[in-house]
């Protein structure tokens, strides 16, 4: 196999490891909910995403032919990510704030957890 | 005729993607036996989605996917120095409320989650009515400059998109 | 070289897990486990995908793609089990 081939999929993988380890010591070390939920979703998307592409580049350079089924996991984990953290966000707001420790909407109408939505 | 035969069609395409995805190769075979699948799926389920979802500007949209995936590379350094070299008393985070422009679901679900991947912020909740969302930024010393950003950079792109 | 970059990526996402543990043990609010269950699930994905690489295989690439897909519908369940008190309404 080629030597820039290992070089690149080496770093990748390093450089995924690292994000991914940061992550996990972002949730350890921070000290509100809210704070954790930042290192996760950023850290461990990207650090799959390394893992993915260093995956790619491999079975594409050990076969010969284009292995691009990675995309796949890829996307569904860009795709989803931003839904979990939103979900998980509003376990904690329902479960450690009120009103009024959250900032005014700047209309009359309240946040959706709190407030049903207008009326058509 | 063509209507009935693909009444999504951005669905069809995503279906025969995902099977070339699956088989992990591009062969005349996976293409029909995808095709197949991307005809009769959309089909079966067209009474589960009564509206159809529509691109205005393709192109601009590939542009902001590129934008959002160099963000996210951009973010993820940001968060982990952030992480990794700042004390815990040191960190400000701030609670946000982004006024918002847009007025379509689909344009206000793709801000949320380029807001929830990119630097330092997360979107937590929209207001009842839709006119604002609550982000919360893990730090930064100047709110209503993250706010003015957010709207400059996505907000006033997705609003072309969408237009 | 491709073996010791595995072999450091490995120790990386294994401490990264028994790290996520320690938070599922003690994490004060039920926000803070699912989060942490969300993290392991990333992580083992990744750990299966490396494994693949490691046998220079790529049968484990379906696992991943199940396990990715079981641990997203799981974090929307449990979420919605502690918003609503009631999954499928």
């Amino acid at each position: 196999m080629n030597i820039i081939v290992e070089i690149v999929v080496s770093l990748l993988l390093i450089g995924s490891g690292i994000f991914a380890l940061t992550g996990a010591i972002g949730l350890v070390k921070l000290e509100d909910c809210i704070q954790r939920l930042h290192a996760p979703t950023k850290a461990a998307t990207l650090g799959v995403g390394g893992v993915l592409v260093a995956s790619s580049v491999y079975f594409t350079m050990k076969s010969g032919a284009l292995s691009f089924h990675e995309i796949l996991i890829a996307l569904f984990i860009l795709l989803t990510a931003p839904i979990t953290a939103n979900f998980i966000s509003k376990v904690y707001i329902e479960g450690a704030k009120s009103r009024e420790d959250l900032p005014q909407t700047g209309t009359q109408h309240g946040w959706a957890i709190y407030d049903d939505p207008p009326r058509k | 005729m063509l209507k009935r035969l693909f009444p999504h069609p951005l669905l069809s395409l995503t279906l025969v993607f995902i099977w070339f995805c699956l088989a992990n190769k591009v062969t005349l075979g996976h293409l029909l036996l995808g095709g197949f699948l991307a005809i009769v799926f959309p089909i079966i389920t067209a009474p589960y989605w009564p509206g159809r979802a529509r691109v205005g500007h393709p192109v601009k949209l590939f542009k902001y996917f590129l934008l959002v995936m160099w963000d996210i590379v951009l973010a993820n350094i940001d968060v982990a120095k952030i992480i990794l070299f700042k004390k815990n008393s040191e960190i400000h985070s701030h609670w946000i409320v982004v006024p918002l422009r847009l007025t379509a679901p689909e344009a206000i679900t793709l801000l949320a989650g380029t807001i929830t991947m990119t630097p330092g912020t997360i979107s937590t909740m929209l207001s009842s009515d839709a006119s604002s969302i609550l982000v919360h930024c893990l730090h930064t010393d100047d709110p209503d400059g993250v706010r003015d950003e957010i709207k400059s950079r996505y907000e006033d792109r997705l609003l072309e998109i969408f237009a | 070289m491709i073996t010791i970059a595995l072999a450091f990526a490995f120790l990386c996402f294994a401490v990264g897990l028994a790290i996520t543990l320690w938070r599922i043990i003690v994490g004060p609010s039920s926000a803070d486990r699912i989060l942490a269950l969300d993290t392991m699930v990333i992580n083992v994905i990744a750990m299966i995908l490396l494994y693949g690489i490691w046998l220079g295989t790529d049968v484990y690439f379906e696992a991943a793609l199940l396990i990715a897909m079981v641990g997203f519908v799981s974090t929307v369940a449990y979420c919605r089990f502690i918003l609503r008190g009631d999954i499928i309404e």
